[in-house]
C-alpha cells in the first residue's frame, strides 16, 4: 500500500538526478493548464547547484546547495545517492542556509586588547593576527615544549588543526564529544563484542522486526537515517519498546512505552537479561558459538528478576517479561539501541555493556534487522613528511583512564590548571567549532583553566560564548563558502561525499584549511601544506580512489561496493570477534584484572531532595545544541527551551503555565535566566525536563540571547566514569525560584 | 483532477522539516510561515496519546477565503487548489478573518500569502517542497480523482480525518490516524 524506501530510489532512478524525484509519478500534470501565470516561479532558475555535505550536525548527509548569481543560497537539498540522507535532509540540513546568512556571524579576526583601561576585542587583519596566534605558539613550544598546546574540536574544520598541531609536534587533541557523549558506548561495545558502535551506528533498522531505544529520543534527534528507516519500520508494523521518563515522540509511536524512574536503566537491563536466560528465550546457537563466560552472566543475573527491577525501575513485573519476549520473538532482527549521548551516572561503560551484552543474546550483532558490519573506504593521506613524534600525546594526559580512547576533555581542562598532580601540563589552546562554556559541565573550573592559559584561540563561524574568553577570535567561513575535507563514511556500502564551495565567503571569513595552512606557513611547516588550493588535496585524494575532482563536482556521492565481506554474520559460526579472546566477553577478565566489575551491577544513584527533580535534557529536531540557537530559519521555529513539569508537580510547586521561573540547582546555583515553564503529562513527577542548548548570553547572538537556560549551568556535579573519563551529567537536581533573583542587585 | 495531500500522523515526529523547506523554497519572510507543526496531548500519565500534525492550507472544494474575497485575488487553481493573485490583493484581511484553520498571512509586502501545493514545482512533475523533504515521508500528494493515485489508495485503506470538517469547507488535506 505504501510505497517503501527502496520502490522510492527505483522510481527515483528513473528520474533527472536530484530534483527529478517524482517525475514518473507526476506526469499527470504535464500540458496543463495548471499554473497560475502570476505565481509562477520557475523551480531551478538559473540556480547554480553545488555539491556538499551538512554541518550542521555530525550525521553529514550530502546535499546539493542552490544559489543564485548574485552570491544568494536560496536552498539546500539532499543528495539522492547519499545512504546517510537518501535525498531527505532534516530541517537543521534544510535550515543551514540560515548559518550563511545569519548577520550575527563572525566577520573579522580579533584580538584582545586594552583600550582605556577595559580589556576588549578590536578588530585585526588575518597577517595580524595570525602572526600573534604563530608567535603565541612558538613561545609555548619554546618554554613547555609543543604539546603543551591542545586542541579541543569538533567537526571537520578541526581536522584541519589537528593536522596543523601534529605537523607541529603535538597531538594534545580531545573532543568533547568522546567524554562528554558517546565515549561510554564505544567502549562499552568494545569491551564485549569488539568494536566500536561509530558513527553513524550500524543499526539495520530497515529490516529489524523490533526496535527498543533506552534513552534514545529519535525523531527529536533527527539521526537522518534512523529516523528514515524508523519511519519504514512503522509502516512495516515493526514494534517499538521506548524506555523514557518522559512521553518523547518515539514513546508516542511505540507499542510499549516503559516510563522508568530515572538512573534505573541498569536495573532494567539487568532483569532483561533474567527472562531472557531463565525462559529460555535467547539465541542459544549464537551464545554457545561466539560467547565467553555465559554461565557466569546466567549466574549473576539469576537474582535480578523482574520482580527485583520493579521496586527500582517502577516498571511492572509482567512488561518486562512481555517486552522481553517481544524481542526474543524478533530476534536475531532486533536491536537494543546503543544510544548517543549516554554519560549520565558514571557507570555509563557498565551500563553501555549492558546494552551489548542483550544484544548478544538476542543474537542481533552482525545480523540482518540488528547490526550489520558497516565499512568504509580508506583514502590516503596527501603526500606530506612523517608528523614529529611528541613526547607525550592525549593518551599520556587522559592516562588516569584505561580505556579513554580519545582524548578526555576534563583532563585537558584538569591539566590545564596548575595543581600538584598535573603530569602533563597544558599552556594554550586552539578550539575549533566548540562551544566549551555550553558543552562541557562544570563552568567554573573550565573558566579557572581559561584564566589559567598562556593563550588561547578560538576558530568559530558565530560570536558564541567561547570567543569571549579567546585572546585571539578567528572568524571561519560556513561550510557553505569552502571546500571540505573528503567524507568518507562507514555504512551498508563504503561512500565519498565532497564538500565545495557554492559562494565566496562573505565577509573576512576564511576557510579552516586555509587558516591552519597560514599558521604552518607562519610555523615553518611548508612541507606539510603543499597546495595553493584545498582542491588539489581533494583532486589528488580522489584521484587514489578511481575518482577525481571533476567527477566528484557532478555527482557529490560515489558508492562503491564492499570488500569486506557480507553485512552480517549469516550462518558461519567460525567468525571470530574482535575482542582479545574472539569471543563476545559477556564476564571480562580484562576488567576483573583491573579491579572493575567483569559483569555489568546495579548501583543506586542519588535521588533528589523534597523541593528537587532531577534535570534531564535533550535535543529537539530542529536545533543541533546551541550550533543552531541563533540561526534565523532555525531560531523561527524554536526561540527558547521550556522546562516541563508534569501537572502535579506545578500543583505542589505553584507553578502556571508560560510562567518564567529560575532555577536552582543542589549546589545553590542560579540559571543566569529565567526559562518558561511547559506543564505537561508528558513527564515523570520526579524529573524535569528541557532542550539543551539554549540561554546564552552573549548578546552578539541577537536571537539567542538571553532566551530559554543553559542546561549545562545547572550541571556542577558530575559523576565520572572510571573506564573512559566520561562526566556522567544526569545526577543534578532543580528546583524552582518564582520571585527574580536577581531583582535586588 | 482533485489534488490533495495526505499526512501519516502515526509516523510523523513534528521535526518541522517541512516548515523550513516551504520557508527556503517559496521565499517566505523569517517570523512567517506557510505550514506549521501542532502537538496534541490526551490523557494523563503515564496513558498518554500524542498527535504531531504539519498543518497548512486545506485547498477547500468549498473555500470561504475564495467566496469572501472582494476583488477575486482568491481564486480556484487547476486540481482545485486554492490561490492568491498577488497584484489583484488589496490587502483587506477578508480572507484571513474567514479561513477556519488559520491558514492565510499578511506578507510584509501588503498581500495575503499561503500555500500553494507548490504548483510551481507541481507543474514541472515535482512534489510540494514539504512532501520531498520529509525525513519519515509522512506526507503524500496526488490527484483524488485518479483511484490509482497513492493518495487514493492510502485514503481507501487507512482510517483518516479532516480538521475541522463541521465547518463544511470540504478540506483536501487528509490525515490517517
Amino acid at each position: 500500500m505504501v510505497s517503501s524506501r527502496r520502490k522510492f530510489i527505483k522510481i527515483s532512478a528513473l528520474g533527472l538526478g536530484g530534483a527529478a524525484v517524482s517525475a514518473a509519478a507526476f506526469n499527470f500534470l504535464s500540458g496543463s493548464t495548471y499554473l497560475d501565470e502570476l505565481v509562477y516561479a520557475k523551480v531551478t532558475e538559473n540556480y547554480k547547484k553545488t555539491a556538499t555535505y551538512c554541518e550542521v550536525c555530525f550525521w553529514k548527509c550530502a546535499g546539493w546547495i542552490y544559489s543564485d548569481e548574485n552570491n544568494n543560497v536560496k536552498k539546500i537539498i539532499g543528495n539522492e545517492d547519499d545512504f546517510q540522507c537518501y535525498g531527505r535532509l532534516c530541517p537543521r540540513g534544510t535550515g543551514g542556509v540560515g548559518m550563511y546568512t545569519d548577520p550575527d556571524r563572525l566577520k573579522t579576526p580579533l584580538i584582545r586588547d586594552i583600550v582605556n583601561g577595559e580589556e576588549t576585542f578590536r578588530e585585526a587583519s588575518w597577517e595580524e593576527a595570525l602572526t600573534l596566534v604563530a608567535s603565541k605558539m612558538k613561545a609555548v613550544k619554546d618554554t613547555h615544549g609543543a604539546e603543551s598546546i591542545a586542541l579541543i574540536k569538533h567537526g571537520e574544520p578541526g581536522g584541519h588543526f589537528e593536522h596543523l598541531l601534529k605537523s607541529f609536534g603535538s597531538d594534545t587533541v580531545a573532543e568533547p564529544a568522546f567524554a562528554q557523549c558517546r565515549g561510554p558506548r564505544e567502549i562499552g561495545f568494545k569491551l564485549t563484542l569488539g568494536s566500536w558502535v561509530g558513527s553513524p551506528e550500524p543499526t539495520d533498522i530497515q529490516d529489524t522486526k523490533c526496535l527498543v531505544l533506552i534513552g534514545s529520543h529519535l525523531g527529536e534527534n533527527m539521526h537522518n537515517t534512523q529516523v528514515q528507516e524508523m519511519s519504514d519500520a512503522i509502516d512495516r508494523g515493526a514494534t517499538i519498546i521506548t524506555v523514557d521518563p518522559r512521553f518523547s515522540t518515539v514513546a508516542s509511536k511505540s507499542k510499549f512505552w516503559l516510563p522508568i524512574k530515572p538512573a534505573t536503566d541498569m536495573a532494567l537491563l539487568l532483569s532483561w537479561m533474567h527472562v531472557l536466560i531463565y525462559e529460555n528465550l535467547y539465541d542459544k546457537e549464537y551464545v554457545e558459538a561466539f560467547g565467553l563466560g555465559f554461565d557466569q552472566l546466567k549466574d549473576h543475573v539469576r537474582t535480578f528478576t523482574p520482580d527485583w527491577a520493579y521496586g527500582i525501575t517502577t516498571i511492572k513485573p509482567e512488561i518486562i517479561r512481555k517486552t522481553a519476549r517481544e524481542m526474543a520473538d524478533a530476534a536475531p532482527a532486533v536491536i537494543v539501541h546503543p544510544g548517543r549521548h549516554v554519560s549520565w551516572y558514571g557507570d555509563d561503560s557498565q551500563r553501555a555493556r549492558a546494552v551489548a551484552i542483550l544484544n548478544a543474546l538476542l543474537g542481533s550483532w552482525g545480523r540482518q534487522g540488528g547490526f550489520y558490519f558497516k565499512e568504509a573506504l580508506k583514502v590516503p593521506d596527501f603526500p606530506q613528511p612523517a608528523y614529529p613524534k611528541p613526547k607525550w600525546t592525549w593518551r599520556e594526559l587522559s592516562a588516569k583512564y584505561p580505556y579513554a580512547e580519545m582524548g578526555v576533555t576534563n583532563e585537558v581542562i584538569r591539566q590545564s590548571i596548575p595543581a600538584e598532580d598535573v603530569t602533563h601540563p597544558v599552556k594554550g589552546w586552539i578550539v575549533a567549532g566548540c562551544n566549551l562554556p555550553v558543552a562541557i559541565p562544570q563552568k567554573e573550573l573550565l573558566l579557572k583553566a581559561i584564566d589559567s592559559l598562556d593563550f588561547m584561540v578560538v576558530v568559530d563561524t558565530m560570536p558564541m560564548e567561547v570567543t569571549g574568553y579567546a585572546d585571539v577570535v578567528l572568524p571561519e567561513c560556513t561550510y557553505l563558502e569552502r571546500w571540505g575535507s573528503i567524507r568518507s563514511s562507514t555504512g551498508r556500502e563504503p561512500s565519498l561525499a565532497l564538500r565545495a564551495p557554492a559562494v565566496e565567503p562573505l565577509y573576512d571569513s576564511k576557510p579552516a584549511w586555509w587558516i591552519a595552512k597560514q599558521l604552518g606557513e607562519k610555523l615553518g611547516l611548508h612541507d606539510y601544506f603543499n597546495y595553493t588550493d584545498y582542491s588539489e588535496v581533494l583532486d589528488w585524494q580522489c584521484k587514489q580512489v578511481g575518482t577525481s575532482l571533476e567527477e566528484m563536482l557532478k555527482i557529490g556521492v560515489k558508492n562503491y561496493p564492499r570488500k569486506t565481506g557480507p553485512l552480517y554474520i549469516n550462518s558461519n559460526l567460525d567468525y571470530k570477534f574482535p575482542t582479545k579472546s574472539g569471543k563476545i566477553e559477556f564476564y571480562s577478565e580484562e576488567l576483573a584484572s583491573i579491579g572493575q566489575p567483569p559483569m555489568p551491577v546495579y548501583t543506586p544513584h542519588p535521588e533528589p531532595e523534597k523541593g528537587f527533580y532531577r534535570l534531564n535534557y535533550g535535543r529537539a529536531p530542529m536545533h543541533t545544541f546551541s550550533r543552531t540557537a541563533n540561526n534565523p530559519n532555525l531560531n523561527d521555529l524554536m526561540s527558547e527551551n521550556c522546562v516541563w513539569v508534569n501537572p502535579k508537580v506545578a500543583k505542589i510547586e505553584g507553578l502556571n503555565a508560560d510562567q518564567y521561573v529560575w532555577l536552582k540547582n543542589q549546589d545553590g546555583v542560579i540559571s543566569t535566566f529565567p526559562i518558561k515553564v511547559r506543564i505537561t503529562e508528558r513527564i515523570r513527577f520526579d524529573a524535569v525536563y528541557m532542550v539543551h542548548g539554549f540561554g546564552h548570553d552573549n548578546k552578539k547572538l541577537s536571537n539567542a540571547h538571553g532566551k530559554g537556560i543553559s542546561d549545562t549551568e545547572m550541571v556542577t556535579k558530575v559523576s565520572i566514569d572510571p573506564l573512559m573519563g566520561g562526566t556522567g551529567m544526569r545526577g543534578n537536581f532543580i528546583s524552582f525560584i518564582i520571585e527574580n533573583p536577581n531583582k535586588n542587585i | 483532477m482533485r489534488l490533495a495531500m495526505v499526512i501519516d500522523t502515526k509516523k510523523c515526529v513534528g521535526c518541522s522539516d517541512c516548515v523550513v523547506a516551504c520557508q527556503t523554497e517559496n521565499d517566505v519572510p523569517i517570523g512567517y510561515c506557510r505550514d506549521w507543526i501542532t502537538e496534541t496531548v490526551n490523557g494523563s500519565y503515564p496513558s498518554l496519546e500524542l498527535e504531531l500534525r504539519s498543518e497548512r492550507c486545506n485547498h477547500c472544494d468549498n473555500s470561504p477565503c475564495v467566496r469572501c474575497c472582494p476583488t477575486g485575488a482568491s481564486h480556484y487553481g487547476t486540481g482545485g487548489t486554492v490561490l492568491v493573485t498577488k497584484n489583484e490583493c488589496i490587502g483587506c484581511g477578508a480572507c484571513i478573518e474567514s479561513c477556519p484553520y488559520d491558514a492565510r498571512y499578511q506578507h510584509p509586502k501588503g498581500y495575503i500569502d499561503k500555500c500553494t501545493f507548490c504548483n510551481h514545482r507541481v507543474k514541472e512533475g515535482l512534489l510540494p517542497a514539504c512532501v520531498s523533504v520529509c525525513p519519515t515521508k509522512c506526507m503524500y500528494f496526488g490527484d483524488l480523482d485518479n483511484s490509482h493515485s497513492e493518495v487514493s489508495q492510502l485514503l481507501r485503506n487507512r482510517k483518516y480525518k479532516t480538521l475541522a470538517p463541521e465547518a463544511g469547507t470540504k478540506p483536501q488535506v487528509y490525515y490517517l490516524i
